[in-house]
């Protein structure tokens, strides 16, 4: 039974228009947000001031404004932009892929005991294996390039979706699809108008899940060995001791992780905004 | 005309949930079965909505066996089951794709204005409380304008008050139009007070035991002496099916939970 359907149950006399957490809202000027920066501002801050007034030297912990330095500078040379664009690309492909078979797996297995009794265990076997463990066997047959790679984050990115979606459609409320059949739903219209909008809350959280791992899982894979890409900005500074180098880049790859997840959660709450309890009052 | 005839289920496991109801429910009828938790009649209602199959007999509605769901054929839940992604205007148009638009847009607002619901038409189904939510659910089966309307304990999950509320509301709504209507409940009250026949069903196996009919003038007044009457009537009938069956013993405890509701 999903949350909205518990909170008709309640049987209250008026509208329910809001939640705890919208008041909540309210009383805090929706300012409350800034509160999280202060922990990390104030040290920042202080370790800037430790370098400055020389109680710590830096050097294997620059200070933020050397790795911002270096952040900007390898900005200024281009050379940032071509290591994003390598990894972005690498993930995007990689997300792609594994958001697809994910869901055209998931929705079978989901839906049909047959490809479940069938598949599913052997993906349930298969998901315990440590990504890093695949890296090695992936190298030996799918060679040391792109494909490789992106077979990787693909990997890492099918399982959630598939999961999520598979677990969706099974235990999806029988009540709905009756409705649907009292009203001589086609099976298409079934699909369309009841199962799809059903799953989609779980399927987007498994896409933020799946996002997160295809950012996780590129580091592994240009850990095998990329000549661009910022996991090769990684092991590059750890090889050319620079440590501002290895922080601008988990900087980068901080800002770009936050940056797409954000992306989905816009596009999440439009497509869900039923679902939101923090609808303003009417 | 809605026919049930020797309408029998038995479950995989062995249950005879309904055996053998022969029942005729004439046009513009309401019809209420009363019974105890498991005794059958929400199997019965939902082999004439046409989502349950019978293994043995069928429903006919106007000589034609209920094989499906059928559009002439209205049913609404003992939950809400509203779609949570739909508006409550979309939720009431759910079963009316077909129809063009402007006729959609004016049955869809006739309909949220019978159950008072029009000043809810953009709200989601978590902003009404269970009552309206429950109405929104009466709207969406009205909308198709069935002959025939099967209500599965629509009032039983909701409190004394808005049951009571609801309760009339039903009432005017079957005056306006006489749709049939075939109402599971547990609620004797309930049933006297909407109803021009009630029937008394047992389980185990599910039969129907007894029938009393509802002649009292309508609106009807919950209080009135004549309503009294005729729980007292309805209770004695329960009484004497039990009684049949169980050879003049003590009450059972499913009469106890039956009468419990009153």
């Amino acid at each position: 039974m999903s949350s909205a359907e518990r909170r008709l149950d309640t049987g209250q006399p008026g509208p329910i228009l809001s939640g705890p957490s919208a008041t909540a809202r309210a009383r805090s000027g929706g300012w409350s947000w800034l509160l999280g920066l202060i922990l990390p501002l104030a040290l920042a801050l202080g370790y800037e001031a430790a370098v400055r007034f020389g109680w710590s030297n830096g050097r294997l912990l620059p200070p933020p404004s050397r790795i911002i330095g270096t952040f900007v500078s390898l900005a200024a040379s281009g050379e940032l932009a071509r290591h994003i664009a390598a990894t972005v690309g690498r993930v995007a492909l990689g997300f792609v892929l594994g958001v697809t078979a994910g869901t055209v797996l998931g929705a079978l297995t989901g839906t049909f005991a047959l490809p479940r009794r069938l598949l599913d265990p052997s993906f349930q076997a298969l998901r315990s294996i440590p990504s890093i463990a695949w890296v090695p066997i992936f190298i030996l047959w799918f060679g040391i390039f792109e494909l490789s790679k992106v077979l990787l984050i693909a990997v890492g990115v099918f399982f959630p979706i598939y999961l999520a979606l598979s677990a969706a459609i099974l235990n999806l409320d029988r009540k709905l699809i009756e409705v649907g059949r009292i009203f001589r739903l086609s099976q298409g219209a079934m699909i369309w108008r009841v199962l799809l909008p059903a799953t989609l809350p779980a399927y987007f959280v498994a896409l933020r899940t799946g996002l997160g791992l295809g950012w996780m899982f590129v580091v592994a894979a240009e850990f095998m060995g990329a000549s661009e890409g910022l996991g090769f900005l990684l092991t590059d500074g750890q090889m050319t001791g620079n440590a501002p180098e290895i922080l601008a880049s988990i900087l980068a790859f901080a800002l770009l992780g936050k940056l797409t997840d954000w992306g989905i959660v816009l596009v999440s709450n439009r497509v869900l905004r039923w679902q939101d309890s923090l609808r303003p009052q009417r | 005309m809605l026919q049930f005839s020797a309408v029998s289920k038995r479950y995989a496991s062995g249950l005879l949930a309904v055996d053998g109801v022969e029942l005729s429910v004439a046009p513009g009828e309401f019809v209420s079965i009363v019974g105890e938790s498991g005794c059958g009649k929400s199997t019965l209602l939902r082999i004439a909505s046409g989502l349950e199959a019978p293994t043995e007999g069928g429903v006919l509605w106007n000589g034609k066996r209920i094989t499906t769901p059928h559009s002439e054929i209205g049913m609404v839940f003992q939950e809400p089951r509203l779609m949570p992604w739909l508006t409550i205007r979309e939720n009431i148009a759910f079963g009316i794709r077909a129809l063009p638009a402007s006729e959609r847009k004016s049955r869809v607002d006739r309909a949220l204005e019978r159950v008072g619901l029009t000043n809810f038409a953009a709200a989601w189904p978590r902003e009404l409380s269970g009552g309206m939510a429950q109405r929104a659910s009466l709207a969406r089966a009205l909308v198709e304008r069935p002959s025939v309307l099967l209500l599965d304990e629509p009032f039983s999950a909701l409190d004394a008050l808005t049951r009571a509320d609801l309760q009339d509301h039903l009432a005017d709504l079957w005056s306006e139009d006489r749709p049939t209507v075939v109402l599971v409940t547990h609620d004797i009250e309930e049933a006297l007070f909407l109803s021009d026949r009630v029937l008394v069903m047992r389980g185990r196996p599910g039969q129907i035991r007894a029938t009393v009919r509802c002649d009292l003038p309508r609106p009807r007044d919950r209080g009135a002496i004549s309503f009294a009457t005729l729980k007292q009537k309805l209770l004695a009938e329960l009484h004497r099916s039990i009684h049949d069956k169980e050879g003049g013993g003590a009450p059972s405890n499913n009469l106890k939970k039956v009468v419990g509701y009153v």
